[in-house]
């Protein structure tokens, strides 16, 4: 059930970034380009994600299993430091650099070709370089 | 040129906000996708198949909605060396400051949680300030 769900949601997740037009580079670069010819679609995108989003997590922090039995993995975290401002400053340069986030190059992977292949494998260079840092104790 | 696209935006978001739900309500998960790829390989063997399912899902995703229309247009404007240091940064980044435009974009800003909205309100801005550079001021310059 767990594996069915799972597959179930990625499949979901994957749907609406197509449908909401995230997977289109071109088109997530118009939206961070406020000063030129601005498409602000992808802000309804969030509006979409978070108006069902906020009940999810209103209903789910109140309990301390989920519908399956399994425990809660609610981020305890409220730390605001500098690896999380520096990271979110380097994302947002990369972000903005090719018009891709995690969620719609990976769900690119079996269609797009040799640009997402190359933009995927750079980005699993990148986690891994930092899974690195953390075990050498660079960070 | 990029069409305004409102409504098809919302319901893709909707469609994503569903999906975090399924994954918190059921599985009691974030569904934040660079935390869930990044840690395929290193989270620990009870957690990893969930996180290959849900890609498995992200993945055939396009093939399912290709059955029944063609898939919208992708447009990637940017040159190799270009996409491998957007790539590194994106990787690295998203690691490091535990979260992407889902992780703390969705589900963060869904929690109200003011760490998740520092971090989307940074690469938000930056990556706004970094096409303005790009298109507007070391083109046009």
């Amino acid at each position: 059930m767990v594996m069915l769900i799972a597959l179930f949601a990625g499949v979901i997740f994957g749907l609406g970034l197509i449908v909401g037009g995230m997977t289109n580079p071109a088109k997530v670069l118009a939206f961070l380009d406020i000063s030129g010819d601005w498409d602000p679609s992808l802000a309804f995108v969030m509006l979409g994600a978070i108006a069902i989003g906020f009940f999810a997590f209103k209903t789910a922090a109140k309990q301390s299993r989920s519908l399956l039995g399994l425990p809660m993995q609610l981020p305890a975290s409220h730390l605001i430091d500098r690896k999380l401002v520096i990271g979110a400053l380097l994302f947002g340069v990369g972000w903005g650099l090719a018009g891709f986030c995690p969620g719609p190059a990976v769900a690119s992977i079996l269609v797009g070709g040799a640009a997402v292949w190359i933009f995927v494998a750079s980005m699993l260079a990148g986690m891994a370089l930092h899974t690195l840092a953390v075990r050498r104790g660079w960070l | 040129m990029s069409t305004f696209t409102p409504l098809q935006s919302l319901i893709g978001g909707l469609l994503i906000g569903f999906s975090t739900l399924l994954l918190i309500r059921w599985l009691g998960q974030i569904a934040g996708i660079s935390g869930i790829v990044g840690q395929l390989w290193s989270a620990a063997a009870s957690d990893r198949a969930w996180r290959f399912a849900f890609v498995a899902g992200l993945l055939v995703a396009p093939l399912l909605y290709a059955l029944f229309t063609p898939l919208p247009a992708m447009q990637i404007a940017t040159s190799t060396p270009w996409l491998i240091a957007s790539g590194l940064l994106v990787g690295f980044g998203t690691r490091l400051g535990s979260g992407c435009t889902s992780g703390h974009g969705v589900c963060g800003l869904s929690r109200l949680s003011l760490r998740s909205l520092v971090a989307t309100l940074t690469f938000m801005l930056t990556a706004m300030l970094v096409v303005w550079l790009v298109r507007h001021v070391l083109v046009a310059g």
